[in-house]
């Protein structure tokens, strides 16, 4: 029966009205409901209109080509193919709803009961899935046929008890959600009844779910039938659809034009009901409330060139310390295009400088754009997103026009990146150790036996007790602090001269988040790499950077040496942010900024 | 894994057990009208009552079911109530052939259903839009109705291939490979289209992960994070529905195999139901039963060999 299994249905709310507007606003769908009512009318009044009867053999007509008397000919006993095709319609849409309604009545009551009232229900159900899974549904057919004989209508009544499952999972889905909202206790307290409430609440959620799913559920009802009579197991006495097929079949040779008719009917009824659902479906979908995919970027006007950032010059300290300007980012606009061919932008204009050997902070609140300028960076921007204009300067190559051969030269070897969420970010299908050996292997050229040696190193590098066993390990046996060490070895294996880091701490506990830092720390001054903070958070920056630039949605609003941003902030939204931490920490005492900067 | 084996088969065997039982019971349950279908409707009671007698349908159903299991278990599931020929032998001498057509099937609408969906998700354009249209139309039209047009198209039209009719391989593999294209390409066109859908949907999931960017960032070639990462991550939904479908390609067989008139146990349960030939319908059940069950473990050790989570025990 599982090969009928049908797709999901989305449950969305009060649409019924407008469901059915634009439903009829789709040509596809329109031409569709037009035919099934066509089908609709054959199938009530088609035995009254058929000009001939559809059982009257006569042996003059035998195979008849078609003419004026009969339209379509006649079949190989010489009966009137336009009166056995009309009046076929009837059994054969009579016997398909047969399984729907058994399969409605059995899914829809078993469901609301089992959903509503059942626990021990979910291992029965599943224990039931796994007996009608194990057979095809035409040989449980067969099997009823070989017991019970050949009543088209019995089959259909068993395969409607074999698709019922479609119906019930559905049910059984919403009424178990819906079961547990607070406004379904809140009605039983009121002292509304189960059944009224399930009549309210329940079945006004699923309705047009289930009317979706029984068209799909007909339409397929339709093709079993179809091919059962077509097999010669039906009632020969009664013309359907497949009958006449399996007649037509028999005459191949002489007079295929026989097949065409029931074929055409079969199929594009059957097509019909699908399409319509298909729509519907669609339909439903679009009208559920979505999540816009970027809904943490504050959508924003068109570009204009914004107020110039704040900038402070460099103190003696960031003097000293700093190099060569290793990455120039000017006037970088990133936008995603939308559906309606617009373009959302995210990041509005940013200019960042990082030279070697700096910790470069960026900061800014969730949305504000620093993400989005990393990936800009690393060409790695989500599917539609992509850089409208300004330059991205790498040590002598333009990025931000560059092909895929550029950024193959560049990325691992000389720009890496490591990720916010470290679960996420390893391969689940491959050991912890191959995922390190592949990239040096590709981008360094090492022999499997070098890399691997040079993994281990790494490892050990970053800190993680047991090397060997973390190599062979797979993401899901180690910690996510374990993981994040394995991310940074990772991101440091080729030798980048630019590390860029989004809120490397931000999905780790708080013991490990320092730990972390000062690897990168570490790593970062001994290799002397410039290396690009992405954070929400000033702790960090204040323990780490030597400079750092404030974001605010998708514009830089100040930038300048850690020391003078902390002492001297001058934008309003700096000082707001970093207010904010002393709000934070101000009923926690003393002992809190030294927490705060610590992390 | 050897015992995750075990407790796979031995799940398996109960629930053979339990679909017999169920099989049985609605077999065997009206003695009276099995013996009438078998002498004619024109039959005297008395005839009637002997046949029954005969046949030892006149015993309590579950004393007959048991007697079915004891002899069951030893192999032996009776013959044919027509023709005498033994159960076993009829079921295992079609065996070959309707594997054959449906193995041919699973493979081909695996790898061309993973191209497909692989090409959709990756590249996008109209070759997506292709693969949404064929995937509905291979859902809404039955796949009778496809094997049919192949026929005419083919068969009758063009004479490429034979219409009906089965060589054995060990007649002639050339004459073998012409008599199954058709079965073979007429099964396996609606689960290309359920397959290509399905991979289109995982492989998009997958190149949505976070993961897939961090490989690149180190170096990696879009090309090479799909082939190995993506594929890799993909390949579990796909072999799930890959398992279903195998149920509706036997399932499928039974129509394909009467239209080419390929000598399969479909054909066999076709003329075993309008015959009402009780013991051999209740093999085919059987060995259904079976195969799908063997097909299941071997797709769930085939996710265990892709999925390092799911390689527990």
């Amino acid at each position: 029966m599982t090969e009928y299994a049908v797709a999901p249905v989305p449950v969305a709310n009060s649409t019924r009205a407008s469901l059915v507007r634009r439903l009829l606003r789709n040509p596809v769908a329109v031409i569709a409901i037009a035919y099934l009512l066509v089908v609709a009318v054959v199938a009530v009044i088609g035995r009254m209109i058929s000009p001939y009867d559809p059982k009257t053999a006569s042996l003059q007509l035998v195979l008849a080509k078609p003419s004026p008397e009969h339209l379509l000919g006649a079949d190989s006993a010489g009966r009137d193919v336009l009166s056995r095709l009309l009046t076929a319609t009837q059994i054969s849409i009579a016997a398909a709803l047969v399984a729907l309604v058994v399969a409605l009545l059995i899914g829809v009551i078993g469901g609301l009961l089992a959903g509503y009232y059942g626990k021990w229900f979910d291992s029965v159900s599943s224990w039931l899935t796994s007996i009608v899974m194990a057979l095809p549904a035409i040989i449980v057919l067969l099997a009823a046929r070989a017991a019970l004989g050949p009543s088209i209508w019995v089959s259909m009544a068993i395969f409607g008890v074999l698709l019922s499952p479609a119906f019930f999972r559905l049910v059984y889905a919403s009424v178990s959600a819906v079961r547990t909202e607070l406004y379904v206790d809140a009605a039983r307290v009121s002292g509304l009844s189960d059944l009224s409430i399930i009549g309210r609440h329940v079945l006004s959620v699923v309705r047009a779910p289930i009317i979706i799913q029984s068209a799909i559920i007909l339409g397929i009802a339709i093709a079993v039938q179809s091919g059962l009579e077509f097999l010669g197991l039906g009632d020969l006495s009664v013309p359907s659809w497949g009958s006449m097929l399996n007649d037509g079949f028999a005459q191949i040779y002489r007079a295929p034009i026989l097949m065409l008719w029931p074929s055409l009917a079969i199929g594009l009824t059957s097509m019909a009901l699908v399409l319509v659902a298909n729509i519907a479906r669609d339909e439903l979908e679009r009208a559920a409330p979505r999540r816009t995919r970027r809904s943490r970027a504050t959508p924003a006007a068109a570009y204009v060139p914004g107020p110039a950032p704040i900038a402070h010059p460099d103190d003696a300290r960031a003097e000293k310390r700093l190099g060569e300007v290793l990455l120039n980012v000017r006037d970088l606009v990133v936008g995603y295009d939308r559906d309606d061919s617009g373009v959302t932008e995210v990041v509005r204009g940013v200019s960042l400088e990082i030279r070697r050997g700096e910790v470069h902070g960026l900061i800014g609140e969730s949305g504000s754009g620093k993400t989005q300028t990393a990936f800009a960076v690393l060409g790695l921007l989500p599917a539609g997103g992509r850089v409208i204009s300004g330059s991205i300067h790498f040590d002598g190559t333009e990025l931000a026009d560059a092909s895929e051969q550029v950024y193959s030269r560049i990325r691992g070897r000389r720009i890496a990146y490591v990720p916010q969420e470290p679960m996420s970010n390893l391969d689940p299908s491959f050991t912890i150790g191959s995922q390190l050996v592949e990239p040096m292997r590709v981008t360094l050229g090492l022999s499997a036996k070098a890399a691997k040696a040079r993994a281990l190193d790494l490892l050990d590098r970053v800190g993680i007790p047991n090397p060997a066993r973390t190599f062979a390990a797979y993401p899901h046996e180690v910690s996510g602090g374990m993981a994040q060490r394995v991310l940074i070895a990772g991101a440091v294996s080729c030798d980048p001269e630019l590390l860029i880091a989004d809120e490397p701490t931000t999905a780790l506990d708080v013991t490990v988040q320092a730990e972390v830092l000062d690897l990168l720390r570490d790593l970062q001054e001994e290799r002397n790499m410039g290396l690009l903070l992405v954070t929400h958070n000033f702790g960090v920056v204040a323990d780490l950077c030597d400079r750092v630039s404030v974001m605010q949605s998708g514009r830089i609003v100040e930038t300048g040496p850690v020391r003078t941003i902390f002492a001297q902030p001058e934008h309003e939204y700096t000082k707001s942010l970093l207010d904010a931490i002393l709000e934070d920490a101000a009923p926690r005492g003393p002992l809190a900024t030294g927490t705060e900067a610590g992390r | 894994m050897l015992s995750f084996v075990l407790r796979r088969l031995a799940s398996g065997v109960v629930l053979i057990i339990v679909i017999s039982a169920l099989a049985f019971a609605m077999l065997y349950a009206n003695s009276e009208n099995i013996a009438r279908r078998i002498l004619g409707q024109n039959a005297t009671a008395d005839l009637v009552a002997r046949k029954t007698e005969e046949l030892g349908l006149d015993r309590p159903l579950w004393e007959q079911y048991v007697g079915w299991l004891g002899n069951a278990v030893q192999g032996q599931f009776g013959r044919s109530w027509f023709t005498g020929e033994l159960v076993t032998t009829g079921v295992t001498s079609r065996f070959a052939v309707t594997l054959s057509i449906v193995l041919g099937a699973t493979i081909l609408a695996a790898v061309v259903g993973v191209l497909l969906g692989v090409i959709a998700a990756t590249r996008g354009g109209w070759v997506d839009r292709v693969v949404q249209v064929l995937s509905i139309l291979g859902f809404a039209i039955p796949g009778f109705l496809v094997a049919l047009g192949l026929v005419l198209l083919f068969s009758i039209e063009l004479r490429w291939f034979k219409a009906t009719g089965y060589i054995p391989i060990t007649t002639s593999f050339g004459g073998w490979l012409t008599s199954v294209t058709l079965p073979v390409v007429a099964l396996a066109v609606a689960t290309i289209v359920v397959v290509a859908q399905q991979v289109r949907g995982s492989v998009t999931d997958a190149l949505g992960r976070d993961y897939v960017r961090t490989l690149r960032s180190r170096g990696l070639s879009m090309r090479r994070v799909v082939a190995k990462h993506v594929l890799r991550n993909a390949g579990g939904p796909a072999l799930a529905v890959l398992a279903v479908q195998f149920i509706g390609l036997l399932g499928g067989a039974v129509i394909v195999e009467q239209i080419f008139a390929i000598p399969g146990l479909g054909q066999l349960a076709v003329s075993s139901t309008v015959k009402a030939d009780i013991p051999m319908v209740m093999g085919l059940v059987i060995a259904t039963a079976v195969i799908v069950v063997i097909v299941n473990i071997l797709i769930d050790l085939a996710q265990a060999a892709l999925n390092p989570k799911v390689r527990l025990s």
